[in-house]
């Protein structure tokens, strides 16, 4: 019973791939780690627009919507699904957006600066991936 | 024998909340969103919104979907949506998946089925995990469907967690339910022994372009004629979800069993047992949280004594722990 209370501080994710490419190995991984965090973690799947992925974002109302792009076309796509978000009010402010894939420290920077809070490349470890939301959660305007 | 009313008082709201309820009665679906956070969490702000939006609801059809894992009720409920879509009538869609009993994390996949709706504005499609309940949906998923239906949906699909043979919170929560089965799901037995079976208004079998169709349909048919005359008889359905075979035969499933709730007059018997069934699933929730509050354990403590040293007996302490909660 003390389970199902209260769980106002329940974190949901909506793990997404947007563009072409169907590799969704490293998404499924990442998926089931947050989950096994603790978290609620909404999978959508391959091949989604930046507007799919934002209307699902909206929808669920997630505090952190997580990208992965394998095909090198991250800089292309990941900014398109930050805007599509921006047009429904989700924004990096009330919303973390994080980026995975195999991208260069270099267009790293870039999408930072297009409001990625963090870029997790190969070699990264799940749970530091959990950790980080769960630091960077509590600082998101939820109001 | 004292009369009891539970009107609802004080349905105004203020501030900040007044303004998040009229852009949600304006069709704002981030406000929406945010609402049902709120609801599912038992945050308070989420009990005044339901409290104020409640009077607006009662509009919505209701149809809930449940099956075993895999059986395909995701698209199934994505061909049901794009029925009601092509209606003109505005869906919304609960989709239940079930929480880790360890961590309370959950995958919630059923989005995958329903990628096709994203681009429709009048469906909105919420996931919930079961956050720890067992019959098959969430504690909130009511009031998930509460809100929904204040906002305006015309039709709402509840799909629970892949069901096995006792989950049938399903039945009390819409007015509708689908079972969705599959060919080859095992013996006879296995249906045969499922209370799931008892609560279908609505049979489909799912998959029907596999081998073993025929025998399902015929097995079904053969199980329901023995369940006890309820006024209804639930229609076998054969569907092929994935290529759309089937789903306006499944849609006049649905709007048969509804004509009939209708007629028959037990659309409001059903409403009234669905209300009663909610209150009694809140007071004992309440009750349970008085019960295993800072001072209500302090008492189960002292009574724990009394009974372990022979002072009480359990029975008279339950009674006396339970009347000063």
């Amino acid at each position: 019973m003390s389970n199902t209370s209260t769980m106002t501080d329940q974190i949901r994710v909506l793990v997404a791939k947007p563009g072409l490419d169907g590799h969704d190995r490293g998404a499924k991984i990442v998926a089931r780690a947050l989950r096994d965090a603790g978290m609620e973690v909404i999978y959508t799947g391959i091949r989604q627009t930046p507007d799919m992925i934002a209307e699902a974002a909206l929808q669920e109302d997630v505090h952190v919507v997580a990208l992965s792009v394998l095909s090198g076309a991250h800089l292309e796509l990941f900014p398109r699904v930050v805007n599509a978000c921006r047009e429904r009010g989700i924004t990096p402010e009330n919303t973390l957006f994080l980026g995975g894939g195999i991208i260069p420290d270099e267009d790293a920077d870039t999408l930072k600066e297009t409001g990625f809070s963090a870029v997790f490349g190969p070699g990264a470890h799940t749970g530091d991936i959990a950790e980080y939301v769960r630091a960077h959660v509590p600082e998101l305007d939820r109001s | 024998m004292t009369t009891e009313t539970a009107r609802t008082t004080n349905t105004q709201l203020s501030g900040r909340l007044a303004e998040l309820e009229q852009r949600l009665l304006d069709k704002d679906r981030r406000a929406l969103a945010r609402v049902l956070s709120w609801v599912e969490s038992g945050d308070q702000r989420g009990r005044e919104m339901l409290r104020a939006l409640y009077p607006r609801s009662g509009r919505a059809r209701t149809i809930g979907l449940t099956g075993s894992p895999g059986a395909g009720k995701s698209t199934v409920t994505n061909e049901l949506a794009k029925a009601f879509r092509q209606r003109g009538q505005s869906v919304g869609i609960v989709a239940i998946d079930p929480s880790s009993p360890y961590t309370m994390g959950a995958i919630l996949g059923d989005r995958v089925r329903m990628t096709e709706l994203y681009s429709d504005s009048d469906v909105f499609i919420r996931s919930l995990a079961s956050r720890g309940a067992l019959g098959g949906l969430s504690a909130a998923t009511q009031d998930v469907v509460h809100v929904l239906d204040a906002y305006g949906k015309d039709v709402i699909l509840i799909e629970t967690v892949g069901a096995g043979q006792d989950e049938v919170d399903i039945a009390g929560a819409a007015q509708t339910t689908i079972l969705v089965n599959t060919p080859n799901m095992g013996d006879e037995v296995q249906t045969l022994k499922a209370g799931i079976m008892e609560i279908a208004d609505v049979l489909a079998v799912n998959k029907s372009d596999l081998p073993g169709a025929d025998r399902m349909v015929s097995a079904l048919k053969a199980l329901l004629s023995l369940n006890p005359d309820r006024g209804w008889d639930p229609p076998v359905v054969r569907v092929v979800a994935t290529q759309g075979e089937g789903t306006d035969k499944l849609v006049n499933a649905c709007d048969a069993h509804f004509e009939e709730l209708q007629s028959s007059g037990r659309l409001e018997t059903a409403e009234l047992e669905r209300a009663r069934q909610q209150i009694t699933a809140l007071a004992r929730a309440n009750v349970l949280r008085q019960l295993h509050s800072a001072d209500g354990e302090e008492r189960l403590a002292r009574l724990a004594r009394d009974v372990a040293s022979r002072t009480s007996d359990p029975h008279s302490a339950a009674a006396v722990w339970l009347a000063g909660s």
